[in-house]
C-alpha cells in the first residue's frame, strides 16, 4: 500500500497540520518508507487472537470507579493562566461561523 | 390510521429515528471532580482534565455508571456487564482534548424498548438500539465579540447518555410522543432532569421518506433540536423538503442539517471539508468498564416506580385512564397527587388536583413544582370535607383563601368561622324564619311552583352565610314545606 | 572527593552522617551545571534558586529530625513531568511557555520524600526519538567520546537523553525519565549508567505529558542499580488519579538488590541474536551469561518468536495513540498559537501545529492518523494490537521456563550526532531490544556492563515478570558487581 500525494494532504488535513506544497513529496517518501516497513505485520498469523488494548501486562483489569463528589474546579484563573488569548473569563478564538 | 404526506407523485410515508443526548444527573463530571451545576460563572467548573491540559487523565464517576444502568433498566434494555470507552477524534474549539471519550463499539446498554401512547389512545412500541455514556463538549459563544468566539468549558466533561432509537417512528406525533415518554422515564428515574431549556436533553432527528412498500431511502440528521415541539416541527419540515427534492427529480444526500426555529425549515450545516473520519479507537487511558450483575440487581431493586406502573396503579385505585395519564405525565404532579391522596379518597383527590389545583396554577402562573397550595394543605382540605367540617361550597371558598394567604385550611376555618353548621335545631330555626318572611312564595310553592324550592335553599344558605350543611338544609326545608 | 561524585546511596549516607549538607551538595551540582550544561545541553531549564531554597528547607527538616528517604538529594526531572510553577516543555515549541499549575504524581512523590530539583532535563520532542536530536531546545551531547576520535560529538540516546547525560556527567545524582519504547534503557546504556522501566502501572502517569498512553512508563536513571532501586521506590505507588495505575504494594527494591542470583533461571531468547549484530555486542551478552552462571544462576534457552514484529507493531500502536494524545495542542488554551492576519479557527490549528511540532512528531502524528483512519484501522491498528497480544503471550510462555531474561540493551554503542538522522527507520532500530518490554508491559533494566572497542559504554538488559522488579534488581546488581564498570566519561564535573 503506497500513499499518493492526495492522501498525504488528506491525512495532514485530518491531523490539522499545515503542509506546504513543497513538503508533500518529502513527507510522502518518508511515510511510504515507514509504512512499507510496517507492512510486514500483514504476514503474521493472528487468526483467533484477541487484540491487546491498553498496556496492562496481565490482561485487562477492570476500571476503578470514583465516588460522585465535587473535588475539583473553582479555579478559573489557573485554567486561563496559560491562554494565548483570554477574554474576560473565556478562551477566545477567531469567530466560528456555523 | 397512519400518517402520510401527499406529494405531487403520490402518498409518502415518513421514517424517523431519534438520538437523544440526556445529561446525567450527578454532582461531578464523568471523568473529573468538577461540578456540573447549571449557570455557573464561565470556566469556574473546570478541572485541568476537562480543559485537556498536558498529562491529565480521566477517572470515571461511579454514579454516572449507575445512572446509565438505571436508565437502561427503565428502558427494559440489556445491561452490558463489559463495556469500553473509545476516543472519537475531531478538532473543535470547545473540544479541549481533541477527542470525545465515548462508547462506540461496546456500549454499556444494548437493545430495549419503550411503549408510547398516542392521542387516539392507541399504543406503539419504539425500539431502543443502544445507550452509551460520553463526555459533553464545552460551549462556544459567538455573539459576544465581533471577530471572536468565546469558549466556556463548564460543560466540558459533563456526563451524557446518548440514547439511540430504532427508526420506528412514522409521524411527527410519534416522534413527539417518544421524546415525551423518554423524558418522563428519565425524570422518574432521576437520571436526567429532562430540562430541555437548559440543554439537559437535546435530540438529533433522523428523517427519511418513502413510498408505501419501499425500503429505507437516504436519511438526513437534524442536529440538536431542543424542544419536543421543535422535534415535531422539524420532522414535518424535513420530510416535506425531502419529498420536494425527490419529486423534482433530485436526490436526497445524507447530511447534517439544522432546524431554523424562526422560519420553521431545516438548512444544511456548512458542509465540512473533510468527510467525517472520527478515527475511533479504544481509549488507552481507561481499562474496560466491568460491572457486577449483583450491583445491577441492587440498582434494579431500588428503582423508583416508573410512569407505566404508576398509571396502572392509579387506574386500579379507581381513577379514570385519562386522570391517571394526566397525573403521571410529570413526576412532580404524581408526587403531589400521592401526598394529597394518601389515606384519602383517590378519586376525589384526583378531581381536586386536575380541577381546582390545575386551574389555580394556570391562573396564578405557578407550577406543580412551586404550587399555589402545598399538597399537605390540599390533603387537609379533603379531610375537612370528609369529616363534614366543610361543605363543597365552603371548601372552594377555603381553597381560594388558602391561595391568598398561604395558610392551612384548618387555620382559615377557625379564623374565619367557616365551619359548616350541622346543628339541625339552628337549621330548623333559620328555615322557619325564611319561610315566615316569604309567606307569599310558600303559598305559590304549595300551589305547584315546585321550582321555588331552590329559592328557599338559597335564602337559608345566605342567611347562614353559606355555612349550613346543604343536605341538612334540604331535609329541613322538605320537612317544613310538608 | 568531589561532591558530585557521590552515588545517590553515598550522598544519602553522607547527608545522614552530617558530612555534607544538602545546600553544599546542591550548590556543587549547580556549579557543575553552570560549567558543563552550556556544552552538554542536558537541562532545558535550571531552577537554581528554587533548588537552593529546597535544599535549605531540607537541611532544616533534617536538623529537626524529619528527614525523608531522599532528603536533600539533588535530582534532574525530565521535562515531560509537569512541575507546578516551573515551565514544562516536553521538548517542544508547541508548549511555548507553558507553566503547569499542577505537579505530576511521580515528581510530587519525590518532593514528598525530600528531593531537591535542579531543573528540567532535555529530551526528544514529546519523547519521540532515540538520539535526543528531535528536541526543539537543541540536541544533548553525550559526555562520553570515542577513544580515537574525541572530536566527534555523540548522542546520549533518547528520548531521556538529557536525564542520562546529566547523571553520567555528574550534573545530578539521579533523574526521572520515561520509557515508551526504550527511552530510559537506551540512553542509560549509551551514557554508561543504569536505568529501569518498571512494570506498566507501577508509576503513575498523572501529570506526565502523554506520548503513547498504553506504553508510557516513568522510571529512574542513576549511576548504580541500587540508586535506581531507591529512586523507584519513591516514584512508585498506586495513584487514584490514573485509571491505569496498579493498586499493588511497593516492595523495598533496594533490599532486593542484594538477593543474589543463586538458583534463578535466566532465559536467553534466541530471537535476540540478530543477523549482523556487532561482535562486541554478542561478546558482551555472552560475558553477561557467564557472570550470572558463575554466581549460581541457571541459563535457559527460550524463544520469543514474535520479537521481530515488535518494532513495526510499536510503530503502529505508538503513533496511533500519539496522534490522539497530541490533538490537544491546538493553540487555544495554552502553549504556542500561530495565526495569519485572516486566520479562521481551522487555519489557526493548522498553522499552530505546523509551527509548533518538529518533523519527527509530525511524521508520527501523520502515521498515527493514517493507521486509525477509515478503511485502514483493521489492517494496521487492529492487526498491531493482535500482534501485541502475541508478543505478550510469548513472554507468558517464557515465564514458565525462566525467572528473568538477559539481552543486550542496544544493538550498538552511542553514535555520532550527524549519523542516522536521515532515515527514520534506521533510527527506529535502536529500540529493537527494548521495545518488547513496553509492548508486553514488563519491567526492563539497563546495566552498564562493558566498553566497546572505541571505549564507549555498552549495556545489558534484564527483563522480568510483571511487578517482579525485585528479581530484575537482583540480577542487575549481580551483573553490575561482576562487570565492575569503573570507566568514566570525559566530560564530568570533577574532571
Ligand atoms: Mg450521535
Ligand atoms: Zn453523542
Amino acid at each position: 500500500m503506497s500513499l499518493d500525494s492526495a492522501t498525504i494532504r488528506r491525512i495532514a488535513s485530518l491531523a490539522r497540520i499545515r503542509l506546504e506544497e513543497a513538503d508533500v513529496g518529502r513527507m510522502q517518501n518518508e511515510l511510504n518508507g515507514i509504512l512499507g516497513w510496517i507492512e510486514q505485520l500483514q504476514a503474521v498469523n493472528t487468526d483467533g487472537v484477541e487484540p491487546m488494548a491498553g498496556g496492562a501486562p496481565r490482561g485487562e483489569p477492570a476500571m476503578r470507579q470514583r465516588p460522585d463528589a465535587v473535588t475539583d474546579g473553582g479555579q478559573p484563573d489557573q485554567v486561563l493562566a496559560n491562554a494565548p488569548d483570554r477574554a474576560h473569563d473565556y478562551f477566545a478564538v477567531p469567530k466560528v461561523v456555523e | 390510521m397512519s400518517y402520510t404526506l401527499e406529494g405531487s407523485t403520490g402518498t409518502w410515508e415518513i421514517v424517523v429515528g431519534l438520538e437523544v443526548h440526556a445529561q446525567v444527573t450527578s454532582q461531578s463530571k464523568l471523568f473529573s471532580g468538577a461540578a456540573t451545576a447549571f449557570g455557573a460563572e464561565p470556566n469556574s467548573q473546570v478541572s485541568f482534565v476537562d480543559a485537556g491540559f498536558p498529562g491529565m487523565l480521566p477517572v470515571i464517576n461511579r454514579e454516572c455508571v449507575a445512572q446509565a444502568v438505571r436508565t437502561g433498566l427503565g428502558l427494559n434494555a440489556q445491561v452490558n456487564l463489559w463495556s469500553r470507552f473509545d476516543r472519537k477524534n475531531y478538532f473543535y474549539a470547545d473540544l479541549p482534548q481533541g477527542y470525545q471519550i465515548s462508547q462506540f463499539a461496546h456500549p454499556i446498554i444494548g437493545t430495549g424498548e419503550i411503549e408510547v401512547t398516542l392521542s387516539d389512545g392507541t399504543t406503539k412500541t419504539i425500539g431502543i438500539t443502544r445507550l452509551h455514556l460520553e463526555q459533553d463538549a464545552g460551549k462556544s459563544l459567538h455573539d459576544q465579540h465581533a471577530t471572536k468566539s468565546y469558549i466556556d468549558l463548564n460543560r466540558s466533561g459533563v456526563a451524557l447518555m446518548e440514547i439511540v432509537s430504532e427508526p420506528d417512528m412514522r409521524s411527527p406525533e410519534e416522534a413527539g410522543a417518544y421524546l415525551t415518554k423518554l423524558r418522563q422515564i428519565v425524570q422518574y428515574l432521576g437520571t436526567c432532569d429532562g430540562n430541555m431549556d437548559e440543554g439537559s436533553m437535546r435530540a438529533d432527528v433522523n428523517v427519511s421518506v418513502r413510498k408505501a412498500g419501499e425500503g429505507f431511502r437516504t436519511r438526513c440528521e437534524v442536529k440538536n433540536v431542543n424542544s419536543i415541539r421543535f422535534v415535531m416541527q422539524a420532522v414535518e419540515a424535513e420530510a416535506k423538503r425531502q419529498i420536494e427534492v425527490w419529486e423534482s427529480g433530485g436526490e436526497v444526500h445524507q447530511e447534517t442539517r439544522l432546524f431554523d426555529t424562526a422560519r420553521g425549515i431545516t438548512r444544511s450545516m456548512r458542509s465540512k471539508e473533510d468527510a467525517h473520519d472520527y478515527r475511533y479507537f479504544p481509549d488507552p487511558d481507561l481499562p474496560p468498564l466491568v460491572i457486577e450483575q449483583a450491583w445491577v440487581d441492587e440498582l434494579k431493586a431500588a428503582l423508583p416506580e416508573l410512569p407505566d406502573a404508576r398509571r396502572a396503579r392509579y387506574t386500579a385505585m379507581g381513577l379514570t385512564p385519562y386522570d391517571a395519564h394526566v397525573l403521571t405525565l410529570e413526576k412532580e404532579t404524581a408526587a403531589y397527587f400521592e401526598v394529597v391522596a394518601k389515606a384519602r379518597d383517590a378519586k376525589l383527590a384526583a378531581n381536586w388536583v386536575t380541577g381546582d389545583l390545575f386551574a389555580a396554577i394556570n391562573r396564578t402562573k405557578t407550577s406543580i413544582a412551586e404550587p399555589p397550595v402545598p399538597a399537605e394543605h390540599l390533603g387537609e382540605l379533603l379531610d375537612l370535607l370528609a369529616d363534614k367540617t366543610l361543605s363543597g361550597t365552603l371548601a372552594k371558598a377555603v381553597f381560594e383563601a388558602m391561595i391568598e394567604t398561604g395558610k392551612a385550611p384548618g387555620v382559615i376555618v377557625e379564623e374565619r368561622g367557616m365551619r359548616q353548621v350541622m346543628d339541625t335545631g339552628a337549621i330548623d330555626a333559620m328555615v322557619a324564619e325564611v319561610l315566615g318572611k316569604n309567606a307569599d312564595k310558600v303559598a305559590q310553592y304549595k300551589g305547584g311552583a315546585e321550582k321555588l324550592f331552590g329559592f328557599f335553599v338559597g335564602q337559608v344558605m345566605k342567611a347562614m352565610q353559606g355555612k349550613g350543611n346543604p343536605a341538612l338544609v334540604n331535609e329541613a326545608l322538605k320537612k317544613a314545606l310538608g | 572527593m568531589h561532591p558530585t561524585d557521590f552515588t545517590l546511596r553515598g550522598a544519602i549516607d553522607a547527608l545522614n552522617e552530617g558530612i555534607i549538607s544538602s545546600v553544599e551538595l546542591t550548590q556543587a551540582h549547580l556549579d557543575a551545571i553552570g560549567k558543563l550544561n552550556p556544552r552538554l545541553n542536558a537541562y532545558i531549564t535550571v531552577t537554581g534558586e528554587q533548588a537552593l531554597a529546597q535544599a535549605k528547607a531540607s537541611d532544616k527538616r533534617r536538623a529537626e529530625g524529619g528527614a525523608g528517604p531522599l532528603e536533600g538529594v539533588p535530582l534532574a526531572i525530565k521535562d515531560l513531568f509537569c512541575t507546578a510553577g516551573t515551565r514544562t516543555t516536553a521538548g517542544s515549541k508547541i508548549l511555548g511557555n507553558f507553566v503547569p499549575p499542577y505537579e505530576s504524581t511521580v515528581s510530587g512523590n519525590l518532593l514528598r520524600d525530600g528531593a531537591v530539583f535542579l531543573g528540567k532535563a532535555n529530551l526528544d520532542e514529546f519523547a519521540m526519538g532515540s538520539s535526543n536530536g528531535t528536541s526543539a531546545f537543541g540536541p544533548v551531547e553525550n559526555p562520553w567520546s570515542r577513544r580515537n576520535d574525541p572530536d566527534t560529538r555523540l548522542v546520549p540516546g533518547g528520548s531521556s537523553g538529557g536525564s542520562a547525560a546529566a547523571v553520567a556527567a555528574r550534573l545530578a545524582l539521579g533523574a526521572t525519565a520515561t520509557d515508551t519504547g526504550g527511552s530510559i534503557r537506551q540512553p542509560a546504556a549509551f551514557c554508561g549508567i543504569a536505568g529501569i522501566k518498571p512494570t506498566y502501572g507501577r508509576c503513575s502517569r498523572f501529570g506526565v505529558v502523554a506520548f503513547a498512553s498504553s506504553l508510557d512508563q516513568a522510571g529512574p536513571v542513576a549511576r548504580t542499580v541500587e540508586d535506581c532501586a531507591i529512586l523507584l521506590k519513591s516514584m512508585s505507588g498506586f495513584d487514584p488519579k490514573d485509571s491505569t495505575s496498579a493498586d499493588v504494594p511497593v516492595p523495598d527494591f533496594a533490599a532486593a538488590c542484594a538477593r543474589g542470583v543463586k538458583g534463578l533461571r535466566i532465559g536467553i531468547p534466541k530471537e535476540y541474536r540478530l543477523d549482523g549484530m556487532p561482535a562486541e555486542i554478542s561478546a558482551l551478552w555472552q560475558q553477561g551469561m557467564d557472570w550470572l552462571r558463575a554466581q549460581g544462576a541457571e541459563l535457559v534457552d527460550i524463544s520469543l518468536p514474535h520479537t521481530k514484529h515488535a518494532l513495526p507493531t510499536y510503530y503502529v500502536v505508538a503513533p496511533a495513540e500519539a496522534s490522539s494524545n497530541l490533538a490537544r495542542y491546538d493553540g487555544v488554551r495554552y502553549g504556542l498559537r500561530q495565526t495569519a492576519a485572516d486566520s479562521d479557527l481551522r487555519d489557526l490549528y493548522e498553522r499552530t501545529r505546523a509551527a509548533g511540532f518538529g518533523d519527527e512528531v509530525k511524521r508520527r502524528i501523520m502515521i498515527g492518523t493514517y493507521v486509525l483512519s477509515a478503511g485502514y484501522y483493521d489492517a494496521y491498528y487492529l492487526k498491531a494490537q493482535k500482534v501485541r497480544a502475541l508478543i505478550r503471550r510469548d513472554f507468558d510462555e517464557a515465564w514458565t521456563k525462566c525467572d528473568a531474561i538477559l539481552t543486550p540493551a542496544t544493538p550498538s554503542a552511542a553514535f555520532g550526532m550527524d549519523e542516522k538522522q536521515d532515515d527514520p527507520v534506521a533510527m527506529y532500530l535502536n529500540d529493537v531490544f527494548t521495545v518488547t518490554a513496553n509492548l508486553a508491559g514488563l519491567p526492563g533494566l539497563a546495566v552498564p556492563a562493558g566498553l566497546s572497542a572505541e571505549g564507549l559504554p555498552l549495556g545489558l538488559q534484564v527483563l522480568g515478570r510483571a511487578f517482579d522488579e525485585e528479581t530484575v534488581f537482583a540480577v542487575g546488581t549481580a551483573l553490575e558487581h561482576a562487570a565492575n564498570f569503573t570507566a568514566l566519561p570525559g566530560l564530568r564535573a570533577s574532571a
